[in-house]
């Protein structure tokens, strides 16, 4: 109801302003489509590679929806030959992944806990020097390691990989838990311990508890970035036995081209564990996350 | 440790002063311990002999090492190759931070206010964020392949180019648009990092601004800036380190090319390594990249400290 | 009675003993794609498990590019990495020096030697010693879809370099194609070997006593050619983002109507399931440029090679003796030509590739090598990166090669 004709300041204010706010709406919502389309866009168009059929992917000009789907090639992946390889992958990056996050855990829980409560500089000054460690490309550290791996029998082994994982897990999973322990106040332990509790009683009545936010957070992130590693699987690794999702997947690409739609598919099957584990734990994703920064 | 007497005959509960005195002392460390072993065992002694193998002349097979002290160190910076490997990672490492800071923080201002669909927008930025980067790398490659990639597709069919392209083809332009693969993953974790410390900004701060008269720009600059400043250091830090080893996007979508110009610093010590069996440079190139991440991360702790912020 | 039980334990003692040592597990290294699909290898492998018991290979498939350091790297380790392991015609001068493959030249019967395509052997050997076994006798050849020669009103495919640009342009005239020629000229291996055919073509050479000769006379010319069809839009641009399965897709998808490629691709191309121009694809040796050469090779062949850490390297020689034996060989002639010279004279082999066993007789014949140099990777990778850099328009050809060579000379490489 515009009151525009009729004379005061306020009114002539107040339409301004819900002028403004309805094209600050405008703008908004546009900006929201943006930003969704920016994301979305190129995966979507993974996820629709992934079911055309060949001849509808090499067409020019290019039709973005096929009239048919096809579901062969996730059938492939899944049940025939050609995605024997792909299957073990998908088994060994969960094994190594799962392995790697249970390890680190446990290591950078007791870690976290001894920073946590028993602060001191040379202590934190360790945790940092540690967090330094990713300065390290993995390349340079490569080598060594392989020789390490190979004397103790443990190249293209689950477990040799995984204990390479948490290698750059547990600095990581530390951090993020010591700031968990941190906002658990100390006196709620020292209540259980002069309740008669011994401190690894108290630990486990009240710390372990309080922090269970801060260990399904760890285990997200351990999981999504040991899902995420390429190059130490790609030289520890050589056959079924270890090789990983990222190994696979990038073996698809480089000699075998031949139907772009099965490497979309492969990419979508390789992407779905570390996305469906984000999406359901976002809130510990997001905690995680802030948990360093907020505090500096 | 303070001199007390022995109470080993004291009840189990308490034990003597001076054991529950060094468990005390040692404990944190036992605790500490298997961490340390990790990181220690994995990363620690490898780097040192890394470190040690950038002083000989050491081909990948064989026994032979030969003592060249600096020769390795002085030949990287006299070959061209090791100086335009500097220059890409440079390239890459600018522009993707660049990107992904100027876009981060423009999504979380973005975000940070209320309207419809919010959440689900904030949910939405997680996708790229747990997208495994070779999954990206294949996903973006095949939108840029030059006969049948989308991005041909679209430009041409929105009349915005007149025929298909070779993306990755063009020396210059295969960086940049690997930049735009890595930036589109990437910008979501400065998003949520900024986002997260906007909120934590009291509105009250805005509103008594405002009422005193401040303008948007005004409440930017001293109200939003310094309370983001945290979280950009942070989110600057990540990246960038991650950004100066990158590896794994290069080797998926390029291999180094073309004309060696996606060649980056970690993807040329592989190559040297394993390609061309020359542990003893390569192993004095990883070590210059090491040392470039750390004057990096010097400077921006550097920035930390002198804004006064708590570091 | 006892005696009898006696030498019954003996005799199941003695079985169990010699089944034990029969058993035996092979580690094999192929690469994917390799001519031979990984389906054909391991039904190979299959058969050779049976007539073997107590043998068993596990085979293991990697890309051409991961091939080189997968090897290096099992090598560096010692001992519990592969014991037979396929490898690149470029690399037997490298694995020699570095003791990666184990010396045969004892194991070869000289029946063999003589009766394998001469220019074969050359794939396995370095300084007069047999490092292996021949088994991918493979060349570049000239692919060309006839129904497309005929809509532009040619009628024989080229003999020379410059008539194949001569037809690309009519083809392009007639605006049947947009860019008729495509090659696999990524920066890898693959763009080395195109400009090394090209380089013989034009009766250039690598090296001379050392000296690099490729920045001039045929090598200049190769790289010349090279980039005026890429000005003249014959060449399709995507050529210096392509590998060979790109080559490959692009040309059976109809949009190409000349390429370069491996044996691999004829039949492939012709085969409805996987190509659109199935039946229409032709294939003869690639040109020559008339006063140098007639026709023009380049030795893209591999060879499988026992590797020094084997502990069993009399089962992995009877492993690589089986699999390139002229039995196998011939079974599976429809992916990659045989290295028995009295194969090529076999109907049965030539049968539904009579072209290509045509082809192969000429190109076989005139392979030529890329330097034997033990530091080859590293060459390649620099010549790789001058020949990018002129087709790209960053450096002018001469300027370029002349590039590699000052770094070849520099790093004084042996």
């Amino acid at each position: 109801m515009s009151r525009a004709s009729t004379g005061t300041a306020a009114a002539r204010a107040y339409d301004v302003r819900r002028r403004r706010a309805g094209l600050e709406a405008v703008l908004t919502y546009a900006g929201a489509l943006l930003l969704a389309a920016f994301i979305l866009a190129p995966f979507v168009w993974l996820l629709i590679s992934s079911v055309a059929p060949l001849a509808d992917l090499l067409q020019r000009p290019l039709r973005w929806i096929p009239p048919h789907a096809t579901w062969e090639r996730y059938h492939t992946i899944f049940f025939g030959a050609d995605g024997r390889e792909f299957r073990y992958a998908l088994r060994n990056s969960a094994a190594v992944a799962g392995i790697a996050t249970s390890i680190s855990l446990v290591a950078g829980m007791l870690g976290a806990y001894a920073l946590s409560r028993f602060p001191s500089r040379g202590r934190t000054g360790l945790l940092y020097l540690m967090l330094a460690t990713y300065m390290t490309p993995p390349v340079a550290i490569l080598l060594p390691v392989y020789l390490i791996l190979s004397r103790l029998g443990m190249l293209n082994t689950v477990i040799g990989l995984a204990l390479v994982y948490t290698s750059f897990l547990t600095p990581f999973l530390t951090w993020i838990l010591k700031g968990f322990f941190d906002s658990i106040p100390v006196e709620l332990e020292e209540a259980a311990m002069i309740d008669g509790a011994t401190r690894v009683g108290a630990l486990r009545r009240v710390t372990l508890r309080l922090s269970l936010p801060g260990v399904i957070t760890a285990v997200l992130f351990g999981v999504i970035l040991a899902w995420d590693e390429f190059l130490y699987a790609l030289i520890f690794t050589s056959s079924v036995a270890a090789k990983t999702l990222p190994v696979a997947i990038s073996e698809f690409t480089s000699r075998h081209a031949v139907d772009y739609g099965l490497i979309a598919a492969g990419g979508i099957v390789a992407a779905l564990p570390p996305l469906i584990l984000a999406f359901a734990l976002q809130r510990y994703l997001i905690a995680g996350l802030t948990a360093g920064s907020v505090k500096g | 440790m303070a001199d007390v007497p022995d109470r080993t005959t004291g009840p189990r509960r308490a034990p003597a002063r001076w054991s529950w005195g060094l468990r005390r002392a040692a404990l944190p460390w036992l605790m500490l311990l298997p961490a340390l072993a990790v990181v220690g065992g994995v990363v620690g002694y490898p780097f040192f002999r890394t470190f040690y193998l950038g002083f000989f002349d050491a081909p990948l097979l064989g026994k032979t090492r030969t003592f060249v002290g600096l020769a390795n160190y002085l030949h990287a910076f006299r070959t061209e190759e090791f100086r335009a490997a500097v220059v890409h990672t440079l390239h890459f490492t600018v522009g993707s931070i660049g990107l992904e800071l100027v876009l981060g923080v423009a999504v979380a201002l973005f975000l940070n206010r209320p309207f419809l669909g919010q959440r689900v927008l904030r949910a939405l930025l997680i996708l790229p964020l747990a997208l495994p980067t070779v999954v990206n790398a294949v996903m973006w490659r095949w939108i840029y392949n030059p006969e049948y990639g989308a991005l041909n597709a679209l430009l041409t069919q929105l009349h915005l180019l007149p025929g298909y392209r070779t993306w990755l083809g063009t020396p210059g332009l295969a960086m940049n648009m690997i930049i735009l693969a890595d930036v589109w993953k990437n910008f979501t974790l400065v998003a949520l990092l900024v986002l997260a410390a906007l909120q934590t900004i009291p509105a009250e701060l805005h509103d008594a601004a405002r009422v005193d008269g401040a303008s948007a720009t005004q409440r930017m600059r001293f109200i939003t800036l310094p309370g983001i400043r945290p979280a950009l250091l942070v989110a600057l830090v990540l990246r960038t380190v991650e950004a100066l080893k990158v590896f794994d996007i290069i080797y998926v979508m390029t291999g180094g090319g073309p004309a060696s110009s996606t060649k980056t610093l970690s993807f040329m010590v592989y190559q040297e390594a394993f390609s061309f069996l020359k542990l003893g440079t390569a192993a004095a190139d990883a070590f210059l990249t090491v040392a470039l991440i750390m004057v990096f991360v010097g400077v921006y702790l550097r920035l930390l400290q002198s804004r006064g912020v708590a570091g | 009675m006892v005696r009898i039980r006696l030498v019954l334990a003996l005799l199941v003692a003695g079985l169990i003993g010699m089944a034990a040592a029969q058993n035996v597990t092979l580690r094999a290294l192929f690469m994917q794609q390799a001519a031979y699909s990984d389906a054909d290898v391991r039904s190979m492998t299959a058969a050779f498990e049976q007539q073997h018991p107590g043998v068993k290979v596990d085979i293991e498939f990697v890309s051409y590019e991961a091939l080189h350091n997968k090897i290096i790297t099992a090598a560096a380790a010692g001992a519990g990495g592969y014991d037979v392991v396929l490898f690149d015609v470029i690399w037997p001068a490298e694995f020699a020096k570095n003791n990666v493959l184990v010396d045969i030249t004892d194991r070869l019967p000289q029946s063999m030697i003589d009766a394998v395509v001469p220019g074969a052997w050359t794939t396995v050997t370095y300084d007069k010693h047999y490092y292996g076994i021949p088994w991918i006798l493979d060349t570049k050849y000239l692919f060309y879809n006839k129904d497309m020669l005929q809509k532009a009103g040619i009628m024989a495919p080229p003999t020379t370099w410059q008539e194949l640009l001569d037809q690309a342009q009519k083809i392009k005239d007639a605006g049947i194609v947009q860019y008729p020629i495509v090659w696999s000229w990524g920066q890898a291996e693959a763009i080395i070997c195109d400009y090394t055919t090209l380089l013989s073509a034009f009766g250039g050479s690598y090296f001379d006593m050392g000296q690099p000769m490729f920045n001039q006379g045929g090598g200049l010319q190769a790289l010349q050619y090279m980039k005026q069809s890429l000005d003249r839009g014959l060449s399709n641009p995507a050529s210096t983002e392509s590998l060979e399965e790109d080559v490959r897709r692009i040309f059976s998808s109809g949009q190409a109507a000349f390429a370069l490629n491996w044996t691999y691709m004829y039949n492939l191309a012709n085969d409805p399931k996987e190509s659109q121009v199935a039946g229409q694809v032709d294939v003869v040796p690639a040109p020559g440029d008339g006063t140098h050469s007639q026709v023009s090779a380049v030795n893209g062949s591999m060879g499988l090679g026992i590797t020094t850490g084997s502990t069993h390297p009399d089962v992995a020689y009877q492993y690589i003796e089986y699999l390139t034996s002229r039995s196998v060989q011939e079974k599976y002639a429809k992916l990659s030509l045989p290295i028995w010279k009295a194969s090529y004279d076999d109907p049965a082999v030539a049968q539904g590739q009579e072209s290509l066993i045509a082809a192969a007789k000429l190109s076989l014949a005139a392979m030529y090598p890329r330097p034997l140099l033990i530091q080859y990777p590293q060459f390649s990778t620099w010549l790789q990166t001058d020949i990018h850099r002129a087709l790209l328009n960053q450096a002018s050809p001469k300027d370029a090669l002349d590039n590699t060579a000052k770094q070849v000379t520099q790093s004084k490489l042996n």
